[in-house]
């Protein structure tokens, strides 16, 4: 049975205790859904510092769907917190290359963590969207902060 | 067309036909193959979409191979034969479903275009030529008018008339969907009233199994004189319908949840109201009259099949209408309801299973949703589907129907002629193990005690 490689037990443990779940501040919310199966997260980013030394302060969320979508987000707060925004995207590359490589690419587990568990997923694309539900989240909610950043920036610079 | 001698050793109630089961399956070459290393396939997903008998696949292939041609177009031959056979194909769509008269089936890409075509066709009313088409003026919408629908609907059915309301001002409503699963007609003189323009509903619900009174809404909406329109994907492949005698005004279903080809679906409009109505999409075929500046438009049903149509799927479509006759749908409905009732019977035992659905078979469809306690929707599909077991999971594109019942996705199986009573039991042992892997397994016996 290949459901014990595509559920692996470090999956299951996040889908039964997710980490940093629930919502605190932020200075960012999205809400994504996946519309074929009516997955949702509503996701919180917080930084700390602004531009390319900004660092990843909170990522919280409330959400609704599968195991693997929870317990991919779920992954996402424990490998993106405290880490400087511009690792954090490397992580969400990986990953991203991981779970749509079908199967091909394996990941490394030095950037990835506990979420080298998900390349089991990149055999069943019907899940991959469950995979990167939260990460899309995480990606859309700090790109939002920074195009706030930049255009306050601008705004700032005009100003002067 | 032959189905072959009946092998099916299940004891004969006298009277009762009972289907050729292996006969039949053995007429569905895709039931063979294995899927997820070598597991038999338990193909319990009909209502997304059915598997197709050989006598649709020859069907197709032989108009392919000796007729191939642009329908009423042309003088030559193949034309000719092209022709006889969609126009043939039509005939035997409209005999099955009980329209008055071939002309009143229009070929659609599929139901969801057959749905659009009414509703545009009604906003086209406001623009209508009244040179051109004097009785279209009937159709018009505009703000104080009401378009009725119901909780329960496939986004097919609700989509095209929010977007309706929103073009032309009308005003949307719906019926509620009871505790019980049924839909709630218990203000159906609020909701209806003389101004309801449109009455939009489905005969059989795609999630629930629901099967509404239809002679209810269609007496309540020609009372204020409202238009009807069935869905009818869910029905006409699974039961006898006369569209003619339910009374409504227009029917949509798809000729891929019948046995037949993906790219075809009908619309079966009464007569005398697609002869008023303005087209939806325009072009080819679709015309009596062209000039620089103005065109005037062929009768129904070509009025609404603008440019070269699908051909080999209507014939396709015409085989498997062949087919199902030939079983009769008295029979196939039989069937469905024995595999339903096992189906309900066997979940409910498991413990942890909330069917969501009526839980009775009066007036239910052989389409069984539920949720399993503890486990994503998802996650049930996944392990069914590593026992060879395919259902559909999600919304089913009914995100209200859902959002009512405060679920975001439930598992849904759903059963076709083909399917068989050791089918059901394979997707009870799944759940079952799905269950056990997920560490959710009531004691064995707990449901009825609970
Ligand atoms: C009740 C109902 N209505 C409408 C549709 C839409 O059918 P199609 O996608 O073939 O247009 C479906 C199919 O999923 C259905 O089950």
């Amino acid at each position: 049975m290949q459901m014990e490689q595509l559920y692996q037990e470090i999956i299951l443990d996040h889908y039964r205790t997710p980490h940093h779940a629930g919502l605190r501040d932020g200075d960012a919310e999205v809400h994504h859904v996946n519309p074929t199966c009516g997955d949702e997260v509503t996701l919180r980013v917080r930084l700390e510092g602004t531009g390319p030394d900004a660092v990843v302060g909170d990522v919280s969320y409330d959400a609704v769907g599968c195991s693997i979508s929870q317990a991919s987000t779920s992954v996402l707060t424990d490998l993106v917190i405290g880490k400087p925004l511009p690792e954090a995207f490397t992580v969400l590359g990986e990953f991203n290359t991981m779970v749509t490589s079908r199967g091909a690419v394996t990941g490394d587990e030095d950037v990835l963590g506990d979420g080298i568990a998900f390349a089991g997923v990149a055999k069943y694309p019907a899940r991959v969207k469950c995979a990167l539900l939260g990460w899309m989240a995480f990606k859309d909610a700090t790109a939002q902060i920074s195009d706030r950043q930049d255009s306050a920036h601008t705004q700032t610079g005009a100003q002067r | 067309m032959m189905i072959g001698e009946a092998t099916d050793t299940a004891p004969e109630q006298p009277g009762a036909a009972r289907l050729p089961l292996d006969a039949i399956r053995a007429d569905f070459p895709i039931l063979e193959r294995t899927v997820r290393d070598g597991k038999a396939l338990v193909y319990l997903d009909s209502g997304a979409t059915s598997q197709r008998p050989v006598t649709v696949i020859d069907a197709e292939q032989e108009f392919i191979t000796t007729a191939n041609a642009a329908v009423h177009r042309g003088a030559h031959q193949l034309s000719e034969e092209a022709t006889d056979a969609y126009e043939g194909a039509r005939a035997r769509i409209a005999a099955f479903v009980g329209a008055s008269r071939p002309e009143e089936v229009v070929f659609t890409k599929n139901a969801t275009e057959a749905i659009n075509l009414v509703a545009y066709s009604l906003s086209n009313a406001t623009f209508a030529d009244p040179a051109v088409q004097p009785g279209a003026a009937r159709f018009r919408l505009g703000p104080g008018d009401e378009v009725v629908i119901t909780e329960m609907e496939h986004h097919a059915n609700l989509v095209p008339w929010q977007e309706l309301c929103r073009r032309t001002g009308a005003t949307l409503k719906w019926f509620g969907v009871t505790d019980d699963f049924r839909l709630d007609l218990a203000d159906l003189d609020e909701v209806i009233t003389p101004r309801t323009k449109v009455v939009a509903f489905t005969h059989q619900s795609n999630v629930l199994g629901t099967v509404n009174p239809v002679h209810v809404l269609v007496a309540a909406a020609q009372k204020v004189g409202a238009l009807t329109v069935l869905d009818a994907c869910q029905s006409v492949p699974h039961q006898a319908v006369d569209i003619a005698a339910l009374g409504v005004d227009f029917a949509a279903f798809s000729g891929h949840k019948m046995l037949g080809p993906s790219g075809i679906g009908v619309l079966v409009g009464r007569y005398e109201l697609l002869e008023q109505m303005p087209p939806f999409i325009t072009g080819g075929s679709m015309i009596s009259q062209v000039f620089m500046d103005r065109t005037t438009y062929a009768a129904p049903p070509a009025r609404f099949e603008a440019g070269v149509p699908m051909t080999s799927q209507a014939v396709g479509l015409g085989a498997a209408v062949d087919y199902l006759s030939d079983l009769g749908m008295k029979v196939v409905a039989d069937h469905e309801h024995e595999l339903t009732g096992l189906a309900l019977d066997k979940l409910s035992a498991l413990g942890g299973v909330r069917i969501v659905g009526p839980s009775d078979l009066t007036d239910r469809g052989g389409a069984v949703s539920f949720v399993v306690d503890g486990v994503h929707a998802h996650d049930v599909g996944q392990l069914l589907d590593d026992e060879g077991v395919e259902v559909r999971v999600g919304h089913h594109c009914a995100w209200p129907l859902h959002r009512r019942f405060g679920i975001a996705a439930t598992v849904r199986a759903s059963f076709y002629l083909y399917n068989t009573p050791d089918e059901i039991d394979a997707l009870v042992a799944a759940v079952r193990k799905c269950q056990e892997f997920f560490g959710v397994a009531p004691a064995v016996g707990a449901a009825r005690g609970a």
